[in-house]
């Protein structure tokens, strides 16, 4: 063809950098996000009683860069009378604060929510560097969500009769909360913003693995003149939790975690009055229809599993792909996972960051040695990972069933399992065959299969044609060993008040 | 009936998103000096004006060919786009350069006249010498749910062009939804298009992302099918080189590296080029400097 001749003389003429856009598009050049505008300070204490106050224990512990392992703080390590000092201010605290014109304790939280705002950037920066997820992801999900939940909550504060119509809610007393490391700030805002609104206190214990930003929004409690001891922040490790879930005068426990802690939570409180709500593992489902929008259903799948490096409880982790069209959607899905940069975190363009601990990182590994063992066939792309720090490549288990163990056991990483399934009613059945029950994803273009689906999940959330998605109007919650309670939405002051 | 002749559904909700992700993407220093020049490497420099005069399309082949000459190492852009009856004029003013000559035909822009018409319009920018030929397609047949209308009508211009390649433009303004923008790719592709092409820049709005990343995914799919590489051409509505980088990030991560030349991927554009030019001189100089250092041919 004459056309074609001349076509390949233009290519030849600009070939040179043709061929280097080509390596240039292949390796983004890198993006960091700045870090200089942050001050860490070397050492950080307690947030008891509106002040910052040293240790009773005396003794500090290290918080790391996961993406690099290094030392960037010492924290404080709260014991038992740490707890305790924290419980007595909140109890304390309570008894003004739970008296306080509700339209006051809105613009307290109010503030808190600006605040946030205001210093969006550096909490995005250090959430990353303690954490190890994407700055994409700190920046545009993480703290915005948590500035929202402040807000939102802030706007229930003097409206509660109208959330509970015909019933007087009264605050409960102090609520004793502690959070993961997969999402700190926001975990904190999900549990602090309720507990605030409905008049309670609070004694916070974050993750010992990511403490700095919980430690950063108790600055901006000091600053926004919230009334001492309203909400006290005690970093620690087990011991510590466990001494706040014992704690007599803690009337609420609010635990979001693993499933093994959440019944150990259980086993504790039985037998005294304290109420409570967890939060715990999932390994969901999310299913393919042969008549979903394929193309955004690889992306939903994406986004479902290495969301946050799959350190999700909520993670799509379980693929239910139709028969008729598994072909097509994993040869899709791996093409999509060939174009996931995994690497520095602090880098606008990374996806995937660090996993969040060496101790989490052995144990994905453990999982996908266990996948191959078992006879999955595994898929990786062909991605470089840094060499320092602790990273996993997004990974893929083809052709495994309901009794593999990385179908049954929450890895709560990057790796995603596949099945098959041909009806409606088989994977339905495998769906909930599962002893969690916190979250599902379901990709039809039929409204009426979607409604079909909703009401025989035995699921807390159930998203349609997208995945992951998270509003502070939206209550969240599960069901089975997913635990129990809601947060988000108007139930989620219900966990807050008694009648 | 062909099992890939089922246009997949489109989640707009979903195609929005997946746009808004390759927009973070941050494209900086040696990746964006490259797809900048990549970018410009990519233009058909288009002037589809009722005033349209030989000085005026001269005037633009030779800007095709020196974008700016004071600056050094700058690629022609791909083609220039005229009118059928300016195919001749331009075909001289180009003579001895890469620089290609496409022609829109087929009635642009509405694409309302007998297939006889259209056919007829084809022949004459062949004819004259037009290396590309940019057809509209039957809109009303389309909506009117003729598709059998609109492939034979494709497949028979694909016959006219011969040796020429031929840009398929879809007219996605007028399509509505975008689950008609796949179909119509699909259609399109299969019927014989070398190229598809959103817009033909008269109807707003012209091309858009969402629409673009439905098209390039009608594409990947027939790839994945059949081996064939098929182009893509959004035109209208790209005018800064940062929005022509977003194109390029969604180019590479939907079809990958393969189509990132001007023979499988193009902007339908009239100042964009001078977007980048101004970028790139500001590379070269340091600062911004005014945009009357840049000829607006």
């Amino acid at each position: 063809m004459a056309t074609s001749k001349n076509i390949k003389a233009v290519q030849k003429k600009s070939a040179p950098f043709v061929s280097s856009v080509k390596s240039a598009f292949q390796n983004y050049a890198p993006a960091p996000e700045s870090s200089d505008h942050i001050q860490l300070k070397p050492q950080y204490n307690l947030f008891i009683n509106g002040k910052f106050v040293k240790p009773l224990s005396k003794i500090y512990y290290d918080t790391i860069n996961p993406a690099t392992g290094k030392k960037i703080a010492s924290v404080a390590k709260g014991n038992e009378k740490d707890i305790d000092a924290a419980v007595k201010a909140a109890s304390k605290a309570f008894e003004s604060w739970s008296k306080t014109d509700p339209k006051e304790r809105a613009k307290y939280i109010y503030r808190i929510a600006r605040m946030i705002q205001e210093r969006a950037r550096e909490f995005a920066v250090v959430e990353t560097m303690n954490g190890g997820k994407s700055i994409r992801e700190s920046r545009d999900i993480d703290v915005p969500l948590a500035a929202n939940h402040f807000f939102y909550y802030a706007g229930w504060a003097d409206k509660l009769e109208y959330a509970f119509p015909n019933r007087t809610p009264k605050p409960i007393g102090v609520a004793g909360q502690i959070i993961p490391w997969n999402f700190p700030l926001l975990m904190a805002a999900w549990k602090i913003a309720p507990a605030l609104a409905t008049g309670n206190t609070v004694v916070l214990k974050p993750a010992e693995s990511t403490p700095l930003t919980a430690l950063k929004l108790a600055e901006i409690i000091q600053e926004s003149g919230l009334p001492d001891g309203v909400v006290n922040i005690v970093t620690g490790f087990g011991d510590c939790g466990a001494a706040l879930v014992n704690h007599p005068k803690v009337n609420k426990i609010a635990f979001t975690g693993s499933t093994p802690v959440g019944k150990l939570i259980q086993k504790s409180i039985a037998g005294t009055s304290k109420k409570a709500t967890l939060e715990l593992g999932g390994k969901a489902a999310n299913i393919i229809f042969d008549d979903a929008p394929i193309d955004q259903a690889v992306e939903g799948i994406v986004n479902g599993i290495f969301f946050n490096q799959g350190h999700v409880c909520c993670a799509g982790s379980r693929l239910f792909i139709q028969e008729n069209v598994a072909e097509k959607v994993i040869k899709k899905l791996k093409d999509r996972m060939k174009t996931l940069i995994v690497g520095d975190p602090m880098d606008k363009n990374t996806d995937i960051g660090a996993i969040n601990s060496q101790a989490q990182l052995n144990k994905i590994n453990h999982y996908i040695k266990l996948g191959q063992k078992e006879g999955a066939e595994i898929f990786q792309p062909e991605c470089s990972i840094p060499s320092h720090g602790f990273f996993c490549k997004p990974t893929l288990f083809i052709g495994t069933s309901q009794s593999h163990r990385i179908v049954q056991e929450e890895i709560f990483g990057p790796v995603l399992t596949i099945q098959t399934f041909r009806t409606i009613e088989e994977v339905i059945e495998k769906a909930n065959n599962i002893p969690y029950g916190l979250s599902a994803g379901v990709w039809t273009d039929k409204g009426s299969k979607i409604f079909n689906l909703t009401t025989k999940l035995k699921v807390g959330v159930v998203w349609a044609n997208t995945y992951n998605k998270f509003d502070p109007t939206s209550p969240f919650g599960g069901y089975k060993e997913s635990g129990f309670g809601r947060e988000g939405g108007v139930h989620g002051l219900l966990p807050y008040v008694n009648f | 009936m062909n099992k890939s002749w089922i246009s997949p559904t489109v989640d707009q909700v979903g195609v929005e998103e997946r746009v808004a992700r390759f927009n973070t993407r941050s494209i900086k220093k040696e990746s964006k000096m490259q797809g900048m020049l990549l970018a410009l490497n990519m233009i058909d420099l288009t002037t589809l004006e009722g005033k349209d005069t030989a000085g005026k399309v001269k005037q633009m082949c030779y800007k095709a060919m020196h974008l700016a000459d004071d600056i050094e190492g700058l690629p022609t852009v791909a083609a220039v786009c005229v009118y059928p009856n300016h195919v001749k004029t331009a075909k001289k003013a180009l003579q001895g350069s890469n620089v290609k000559i496409a022609s829109v035909a087929t009635a642009f822009p509405s694409g309302n006249s007998s297939r006889k018409i259209k056919l007829e319009d084809v022949k004459i920018a062949v004819t004259n010498g037009a290396d590309e030929v940019d057809m509209v397609i039957s809109r009303g047949e389309f909506l009117a749910g003729n598709y059998n209308f609109v492939y034979d009508e494709i497949a028979a211009i694909k016959e006219a062009c011969g040796t020429a390649r031929l840009k398929v433009i879809l007219e996605t303004g007028e399509l509505s939804t975008l689950d008609n923008v796949r179909k119509a790719s699909d259609i399109a592709i299969y019927a014989g298009a070398d190229f598809i092409k959103t817009s033909t820049g008269k109807i707003q709005p012209a091309a858009t992302m969402p629409v673009t990343l439905v098209m390039l995914q009608a594409i990947k799919d027939y790839y994945d099918e059949t081996g064939i590489m098929i182009g893509m051409k959004p035109a209208g509505g790209i005018s800064t080189s940062k929005q022509a980088l977003q194109y390029l990030v969604m180019l590479y991560e939907t079809l990958g590296e393969k189509w990132m030349t001007n023979e499988w991927f193009r902007f339908g554009a009239s100042s964009l080029a001078n977007d980048i030019i101004l970028q790139l001189g500001k590379e070269k100089h340091g600062v911004y400097y005014s945009g009357d250092y840049i000829s607006k041919d």
